[in-house]
């Protein structure tokens, strides 16, 4: 069995080298529909796979959240992007890989990735 | 917040328990909360969560029961058939409880892991105790936690899985 030991040691190791994160008005939050319906259409993966890459990338500034039904069903997975002072982006009917294409192209490049939103969805 | 997890093989039963110390709920809404078109929401008409959870437990020959006292807390037990055909899979606990724990890190969980006398238990505010301010969402903290859980329910479930 994995011991709480080695929780310790990652402590020490981070002690001092980590400015602790504290939720500021700068932070983009981007949220993921992980209800009923969201899961069954597969929002788990896509939680993932944003969570992974935010990490990953050591993107700062954004927190990856979840949220109950949204209330759009048909389009689950449906991922929010609240930027501060921006306009809400929501992309719907996601998949991991397309989850990371907004990671790289919308919060990394600053570009809102169109083909996905909801709104391209409805024309 | 505690969830636990308990295979039994001898009895032939998975026992899911969810308890919590919060608001409660009293005796009129522990009545109407199975029922699928009671929600305190205002967003809609339809409340989804426990009706599923209930149904997933009596179809699979389990039980399920509701206790809940207002200003105390609540505390849901579902019993499953654990090799009824009709018991639909656990799925991946190691990524629901990792997702759970690092999201809300405003709020303490108790995961009990146990499949007849192995198991585990993930106690945050143990781990919150040892990391002082250090946030869940750290990257080493987040993939520590991920296969602290990973590992410990392979462990538990020494090769089968529920």
């Amino acid at each position: 069995m994995k011991s709480l030991e080695e929780l310790k040691a990652i402590r020490e190791k981070m002690q001092g080298s980590v400015a602790f994160r504290s939720e500021d008005t700068n932070q983009t939050r981007v949220v993921v529909g992980m209800a009923t319906c969201g899961i069954a259409s597969g929002a788990r993966p896509v939680l993932t796979a944003l969570s992974d890459a935010v990490q990953s990338k050591g993107i700062k500034d954004v927190a990856v959240t979840q949220t109950g039904c949204i209330g759009l069903c048909q389009y689950e997975p449906i991922v929010e992007v609240y930027a501060p002072g921006k306009e809400k982006v929501t992309y719907v009917k996601m998949t991991p890989e397309k989850a990371l294409e907004v990671v790289d192209r919308h919060l990394i490049g600053g570009n809102v990735v169109t083909e996905y939103t909801i709104g391209a969805l409805a024309k | 917040m505690g969830i636990s997890v308990i295979a039994d093989t001898g009895a032939d039963t998975l026992t899911v328990i969810i308890e919590d110390d919060g608001c409660g709920m009293n005796e009129e809404q522990v009545k109407k909360v199975t029922d699928p078109f009671y929600t305190t929401r205002d967003t809609r008409k339809v409340g989804l969560g426990v009706p599923f959870f209930k149904m997933a437990a009596l179809q699979s020959g389990g039980s399920f029961e509701i206790k809940s006292e207002p200003g105390v807390g609540t505390k849901v037990t579902a019993v499953f058939g654990l090799s009824n055909i009709d018991r639909m899979p656990l799925g991946d606990m190691a990524e629901t409880i990792h997702m759970i724990v690092t999201m809300n890190e405003e709020t303490d969980f108790v995961y009990t892991h146990k499949i007849d006398d192995r198991g585990f238990v993930l106690d945050t505010r143990q781990m919150r105790e040892i990391l002082g301010g250090l946030s869940f969402k750290e990257p080493e903290v987040s993939s520590y936690i991920k296969e602290y859980l990973e590992e410990n329910i392979a462990e538990s479930g020494n090769g089968t899985v529920i």
